[in-house]
């Protein structure tokens, strides 16, 4: 039984599909609040993967996802630091990335905050369906085995920016996991995630839960009237789970 | 003393740069940068080693500078420095969550105050920074302040510190009204004016209760309670017995009717469906409870419900409509025991944006009203942020564009909830507060928000008082109750009893609870408060967001508080819950209210209203000069019919995972007439959301209006594959000057409409709200009063459940060589046509009526929608257009331009019983028609089903992008890129 946690509280809104689709995955998952997390009810050890989920902490009010940082940051910083050293998995996604930024999980100094995610250029929350393209080089453990992800992003806060030597360093770690086929927010080197160098903390503005299933494809239509025409089967899967059992099988042989 | 946190991204940035933008198009070009800094006032003191311990959780030094009291100089050069924060008593969300990071970082509770400093550079006066800064601001809400740049150097580079605190005097003393011996003329100056305030002299606002309603109260006290009033026992009687309440047009005896539009109308209707479905009866809950409930499987039930916020919207925007989905939100949380919100929809009815009517609400051009874009814009972030913080997805939703919307907007919201139909092993929509349990309000605290907002004004605010007719909803708050309730609490049975606040406050929810049991008995000085100062009725009657109200069995609190606490979420304990048949409210341990709950739920003076009702005729316009290509061009980008791609774009459509038929559709992106989305990722049912109106056929006969709107709320619903026969509807009357004989007779004529095709559809309504008084009354620029009446408005939102997602439909072509059919008869009917509208546009700058509107036959599209059904069951339609706004055409330039195929049709054979032109075929109206697309091996079985049914195959998808168009006389051959520019332009720029 491997478990996962999916942190909620504050405005974090993912947390329940994300939950689901873990299941769905392979995992034992648990909804999380952050509170509990604070009081000692819960534990991050007791889990082997923690998802930073999607959503709004604190309504993006000082800038997306820092006032959840400092939460964490204040409250549970060394129990988050055992656990990477523990070789836990971490993902974050859109507002969990935003998170994960902010604590500086991605660098070779734990803790440093190395990058930010800016307004979108449009300044406008821009929700929709991306191509991705995933570095096949890089280490990180949840993007194994795929090259192209079709999945939605939905956030107003998603242009990723760093100095031109850490992006530098980020290409040569191979640390750029996904990038953008078509730039939906101005993002430098079209970057839509990243990891750490050990590839067990990935952060990415795109939703994989949001595309875990072949019907929530925007092509979903077309592409069952053409299945039905052909004589075959309606797929249940879209590439968007492949991210989650990615963990869990990964999990499973590591334990 | 006040300290100031300044921040400001040291790279570039995309907001300054689109506010630059903005600035310009409106001052054309004055600009030449912007800069935006945050900034946060500190209303107590932290040393400078504690801000060097937060600097870097409310920064980030990648990309942002930070300032603690101008120890940093930004260096920056500019010309005019323009501050825009809240005035006091605002919601100031980004400063409520800066408060928070510094308490649980520090320790220590700081007020904080966030704005923003606009520091701006160009060859600019005063003047018109003054201007920019109205521009940039709601003055209603917001407070400006500017320093040119040598004023700014001067006052030690920064701007005044300004701490919008609220100051109000210490609480008034509950005040007794002499009704007892009041003339019939105070009366009537009460009811219209408000209670006279002794210390000032000056009244406090409409009641709105007419001399009717006042001389019932006068005998209810002399006669039952031998005393006066208390000022807040008239107050809460104004909120109960308000139109907003007590839907006192709809509960009146109208002409004949007796049991008046509602009971002898709309609920007979569902009631009548009810027993004709038996069985089949899927509604479980209808009008009784904040929103409608109905079945979704064996063990969940879905609610909706679809609200309005106008008034507030025009004044403030983006305040009205995040308060008005947030507040829907809250009619789902408050449903039975709890729903958890599933689905967002919205529907906005605005003035074209670039018009530019100029409106004052006062003489001499004071109190100018907004912009036709600013609203639009505004009502659209509302909805942006209420929604997308909230983690509901805004999966469906319409703009409708009208010129008498420019005095007030329309702003709808709508919530789907979806709840077990047992919680603890009872049913869920059963909900009953015991006498004895404690009442109990949980969420936000309690300001002088939204009290008498309908009279407010901003003459009447100064530095120090709170903007009260505004209210900003704060969706995180609220999220953090929702989730608590509905994730937590409600399953652990907790309460006995949920209600939301919304109109009334708690002196609404608390004694509508009061009836479940008999009784209710509350200590107001429990009741916590954003700040001190406030009276004791307007604590009981303000609207403050983010509440809901609870009956908690006293063994169940301390175990339900501790839930709350642990969650940061305020629960708080102001009385109890009683059987004596009395709302008795206390200040201090001393009574001022004690009314029995009977009076105060029927004790209103029944009305009797008489209404006429006179078809209006109109010219009727010449078609000869129209061509048939260049028209459908130009028609793809008018407001009504383009696209609204960039509203659908910002809200999140795609939370919680279940998006299946999504707002925007096919390769080409248009936009979906309705939705399909699956609540619960393990199952294979999904509910599918849609609605129609039609406001354009109101000015010919409401009737029409109204069983088109029921009509083709239905068929968009069949058309993606909710069976015929499951759908439920909501109405929505959003009527103008309700108390004019004409508009009531308007009003009657649709309300018979709906039973009409409600019955006839077998599509109970499940709930229903109105608003009936949207009218603008101001002057024009040079004193002239003007009177601007919203179209009467008639929404009717469809909703239900499919068995299975998989077999849903999608509107756009989708394979070359698939043959095309058009279900349903053609008729001469262009009455209220989007395409009269253009018409009239286009050769006189005002849109032509006519008089033919479309008519619905609702025994022949019965018998297309069944088939439909059975068709899309067996897996037949590849795709499916409903024919609505702008007729086949448009039905044509969406599906081309969705699939990004084309299409060869022939248009000779559409119109068998009438003998019409190009023209009218392409663009009539007529109801129960759908163009559908299907797979050429298909075809006989097809045709075998839709027997008895007018079809006529009119072409095949082909794959060169033209759209081909045989008419009798005209041909068209139009380029689907043409259509598709037209119809993304219009307001694609927004």
């Amino acid at each position: 039984m491997i478990k996962a946690m999916v942190m909620t509280g504050h405005g974090i809104n993912c947390d329940r599909e994300t939950r689901e689709i873990l299941e769905y995955a392979g995992f034992e998952s648990e909804i999380v609040h952050i509170n509990d997390l604070i009081s000692k009810k819960k534990k991050f050890s007791d889990f082997s993967l923690i998802v930073f989920a999607g959503g709004f902490s604190y309504g993006d009010d000082l800038g997306s996802g820092k006032a959840f940082a400092a939460m964490i940051k204040n409250n549970l910083w060394d129990e988050l630091i055992e656990f990477k050293n523990n070789g836990g998995l971490v993902i974050g996604i859109c507002n969990g990335f935003q998170i994960m930024n902010h604590l500086g999980l991605f660098g070779e100094k734990l803790g440093e905050r190395i990058s930010a995610l800016l307004h979108n250029e449009s300044a406008r929350y821009i929700c929709k369906w991306v191509d991705l393209k995933i570095n096949t080089n890089s280490n990180c453990i949840f993007t194994k085995g795929i090259e192209t992800l079709r999945v939605p992003i939905a956030h107003g806060e998603g242009k990723f920016y760093a100095t031109d030597s850490v992006l530098d360093e980020l290409e040569k770690n191979n640390q750029i996991v996904s990038t953008y086929v078509e730039n939906p927010n101005g993002a430098l080197r079209d970057i839509a995630g990243i990891c750490d160098v050990s590839g067990k903390f990935f952060g990415l503005m795109p939703h994989p839960e949001r595309a875990a299933f072949f019907h929530n494809l925007p092509e979903f239509h077309k592409l069952k009237e053409k299945l039905k025409r052909d004589g075959e089967k309606i797929p249940y899967d879209a590439d968007g789970i492949k991210i989650f059992r990615n963990a869990f099988n990964y999990l499973k042989n590591n334990n | 003393m006040v300290q100031r946190i300044e921040i400001q991204l040291k790279i570039d940035d995309a907001r300054s740069k689109i506010i630059k933008k903005e600035i310009n198009e409106e001052f054309s070009n004055l600009i030449n940068n912007v800069v935006v800094s945050d900034v946060y006032t500190l209303d107590k003191d932290i040393s400078k080693d504690n801000f060097e311990k937060i600097k870097e959780l409310i920064s980030n030094p990648i990309c942002e500078r930070i300032s603690f009291e101008n120890d940093c100089d930004f260096g920056l050069d500019f010309d005019f420095a323009l501050e825009v924060g809240f005035l006091p008593g605002v919601t100031d969300n980004v400063a409520n969550t800066a408060s928070q990071v510094l308490k649980d970082a520090l320790g220590v509770e700081i007020p904080v105050y966030s704005s923003k400093i606009y520091y701006l550079s160009g060859d600019l006066t005063l003047d018109n920074v003054k201007q920019m800064g109205e521009f940039l601001s709601n003055t209603l809400i917001q407070r400006n302040h500017i320093k040119s740049y040598d004023e700014f150097k001067s006052n030690n580079n920064t701007m005044e510190k300004i701490v919008p605190k609220v100051n109000l005097d210490d609480n008034k003393k509950p005040l007794v009204v002499e009704i007892i011996s009041a003339s019939d003329d105070e009366l009537i100056e009460i009811g219209k004016k408000g209670i006279l305030d002794v210390e000032s002299g000056e009244r406090r606002g409409p009641l709105a209760l007419d001399l009717e309603s006042m001389k019932t109260i006068q005998t209810y006290f002399k006669d039952v309670k031998n005393r006066n009033p208390f000022d807040i026992e008239l107050e809460a009687l104004a909120q109960t017995w308000s139109e907003h309440c007590k839907h006192t047009i709809f509960a009146a005896k109208i002409d004949d009717v007796q049991d008046g539009l509602y009971k002898g109308y709309i609920k007979r209707a569902t009631n009548d469906i009810r027993k004709m479905l038996g069985e089949d009866d899927f509604c479980v809950s209808v009008f009784t409870d904040n929103s409608g409930v109905i079945k979704f499987d064996d063990d969940y039930l879905i609610s909706d419900k679809a609200e309005t916020h106008n008034s507030p919207s025009a004044l403030d925007p983006f305040g009205g409509a995040i308060t008005g989905i947030v507040g829907v939100n809250r009619d789902t949380i408050g449903v039975g025991m709890g729903a958890m919100p599933v689905i967002n929809g919205y529907g906005f009815c605005v003035a074209d944006p670039k018009s530019k009517p100029e409106l004052y609400r006062g003489l001499n051009k004071t109190n100018p009203a907004l912009s036709p874009e600013k609203i639009m814009k505004g009502v659209i972030a509302g909805v942006n942020e209420g929604g997308n913080c909230s983690g509901i997805p805004t999966i469906q939703g319409f703009m409708n564009f009208h010129e008498d919307f420019r005095g007030k907007p329309l702003v709808f919201v709508r919530t789907v909830g979806l709840m077990p139909k047992e919680v603890c092993s009872v049913d869920s929509t059963k909900k009953k507060a015991i006498p004895g349990d404690l009442v109990v309000v949980v969420g936000g605290r309690v300001g002088k928000d939204g009290i008498h907002g309908a009279t407010f004004s901003s003459e009447a605010m100064d530095s120090g008082s709170p903007a009260t007719a505004v209210q900003i909803g704060d969706p995180i708050t609220q999220k953090k109750v929702s989730d608590v309730i509905i994730k937590e609490a409600r399953d652990l049975g907790l309460y006995t009893s949920i209600t939301d606040n919304g109109a009334g406050g708690i002196s609404c929810s608390v004694a509508e609870m009061a009836t479940e049991c008999g009784g209710c008995e509350v200590d107001l000085e429990k009741v916590p408060l954003k700040y001190p100062g406030m009276s004791a009725w307007e604590t009981w009657i303000s609207e403050s967001q983010e509440r809901m109200t609870l009956s908690i069995p006293e063994k169940n609190w301390k175990q339900f508080n501790d839930l709350m606490e642990s969650r940061g979420v305020e629960a708080v304990v102001i009385g109890k819950f009683t059987d004596s048949g009395l709302c008795v409210v206390k200040q201090d341990g001393v009574e001022i209210m004690n009314v029995e709950l009977s009076f105060l739920h029927d004790g209103q003076p029944k009305k009797e209203l008489k209404t006429i009702f006179n078809k209006k005729t109109f010219d009727e316009p010449s078609l000869d000069n129209v061509k048939i290509n260049k028209s459908l061009v130009e028609i793809s980008g008018k407001l009504n019919i383009c696209s609204i791609e960039f509203v659908n774009r910002q809200y999140d459509h795609e939370v919680g995972s279940g998006s299946i038929l999504k707002p925007i559709s096919g390769v080409g992106e248009i936009i979906s007439d309705s939705s399909v989305t699956r609540p619960i990722l393990t199952s294979k049912k999904a509910i599918g959301v849609s609605q129609s109106l039609f406001p354009r056929y109101g000015d010919i006969d409401p009737y029409n209006m109204a069983s088109c709107a029921i009509d083709s709320s239905v068929k968009n619903l069949v058309c993606v594959g909710v069976p015929f026969g499951k759908i439920a509807l909501m109405d929505n009357f959003c009527w103008c000057s309700s108390d004019e004989i004409e508009r009531l007779g308007q009003l009657k004529r649709a309300v018979e409409g709906c039973y009409d095709y409600a019955v006839a559809y077998k599509a109970p309504f499940i709930s229903g709200k109105d608003s009936m008084y949207n009218d603008f009354k101001g002057y024009d620029k040079d004193n002239n009063p003007v009177k601007i009446s919203a179209p009467p408005t008639l929404l009717i939102s469809s909703i239900g459940v499919m068995d299975d997602y998989e077999k849903s439909v999608s509107s756009e072509i989708k394979f070359e060589g698939d043959l095309v059919y058009v279900i349903g008869e053609t008729k001469n009917e262009l009455g209220g046509s989007e395409f009269y509208s253009y018409l009239g546009e286009k050769e006189t700058g005002k849109s032509y009526i006519g008089n033919n509107v479309p008519s619905v036959d609702f025994d022949v599209n019965s018998l297309t929608y069944k088939k439909i059904t059975e068709l899309i069951d067996k897996k037949l339609i590849a795709s499916s257009m409903p024919v609505n706004f702008g007729g086949l055409g448009v039905a044509f330039m969406k599906m081309t331009v969705g699939g990004n195929l084309g299409l060869d049709v022939d248009l000779s054979n559409v119109s068998k019983v009438c003998d019409l032109c190009d023209v009218t075929t392409l663009y009539s109206e007529s109801s129960g028609r759908i163009v559908i697309s299907i797979n050429p091996n298909d075809k006989e079985e097809f045709e075998k089903i839709l027997s008895g049914v007018q079809f006529n195959e009119i072409g095949k998808v082909v794959s060169n992008k033209v759209l081909n168009i045989k008419g009798r006389v005209q041909e068209a051959s139009i380029k689907i890129v043409d259509l598709e520019t037209k119809y993304k332009e219009t307001l694609g720029g927004y």
